[in-house]
């Protein structure tokens, strides 16, 4: 397999990685704040929601995943171009989207789907420029400068 | 004008932070292989870093800033005016990482900014 093609393979495989970890963490966190309810701000109203979130097992999934994201995002910034990788990331809302129709058949206006259409347009455009633009340092220049 | 002005800090704050990471994680070098040792000596050495930690309080401004702006205005309003980030962090790619954004990386997240901004709109 060619290095280019690695490159594109591993980065594509990490963004998917980081959209499937940020909306089930998000998705989580909601689930588990559901449960909680509305946190009244005040001292004790903030003390009830802090015990309500570290003790709730949903909240840690959520926690887990958004740590899983972070990595993940971590990891893929030490190859791939910011500009890369930022808009790529944006999948993930259309992802939701159709997620939307096809689990809870909630009802998409036109306009929000024509937002779907331009984001994958957008990401294919980003997807087929080169991950990397910036030239790699080599790890014995980096031990020096360290 | 308030809103403007967190707004301004919102987007600032995460293409900001974000740019710093990059620049932190480009320095890091990648892990050799995507295996948990492997990435546990990455994530240390990540940690060591400088750029990596200038990042971290600019991120946690920024969501700050989305939380007490979501408490003013509705999420259909604040998603979308914060898209904005997605070309602010291009052009920050551009003359700060000096990535090459070519013309169709830049159509790219054109769309992709008008297509969040209307997909958050509903």
């Amino acid at each position: 397999m060619g290095h280019e093609l690695r490159i594109r393979i591993k980065t594509l495989v990490m963004i998917l990685a980081m959209v499937v970890c940020a909306n089930a963490g998000d998705l989580m966190l909601k689930r588990g704040m559901t449960k909680i309810g509305a946190v009244q701000i005040s001292a004790p109203g903030l003390q009830h929601a802090f015990l309500a979130t570290v003790t709730n097992g949903t909240i840690w999934i959520g926690i887990v995943f958004l740590a899983g994201f972070m990595l993940s995002y971590m990891t893929v910034l030490s190859w791939a171009d910011y500009s890369y990788v930022m808009p790529a990331g944006a999948f993930g809302y259309a992802l939701l989207t159709l997620l939307a129709v096809v689990f809870l058949h909630e009802n998409v206006s036109p306009r929000r789907w024509i937002g779907v259409v331009l984001i994958c347009v957008g990401v294919l455009l980003v997807g087929q420029t080169r991950p990397r633009t910036t030239e790699v340092v080599a790890r014995e220049t980096r031990e020096v400068a360290a | 004008m308030r809103v403007a002005l967190l707004l301004g800090v919102l987007i600032l704050g995460s293409t900001g932070g974000e740019i710093a990471i990059t620049h932190g994680m480009k320095a890091t070098g990648e892990p050799e292989r995507l295996r948990p040792r492997e990435l546990l000596q990455f994530l240390t050495r990540a940690m060591r870093n400088g750029w990596f930690w200038a990042g971290v309080p600019l991120m946690a401004l920024s969501f700050y800033s989305l939380l007490i702006l979501l408490s003013w205005r509705p999420i259909s309003f604040v998603i979308p005016a914060s898209a904005l980030s997605y070309v602010v962090g291009t052009l920050g790619a551009k003359y700060i990482l000096l990535e090459d954004v070519s013309p169709a990386r830049w159509i790219g997240v054109v769309l992709v900014c008008a297509g969040v901004a209307l997909v958050a709109a509903g």
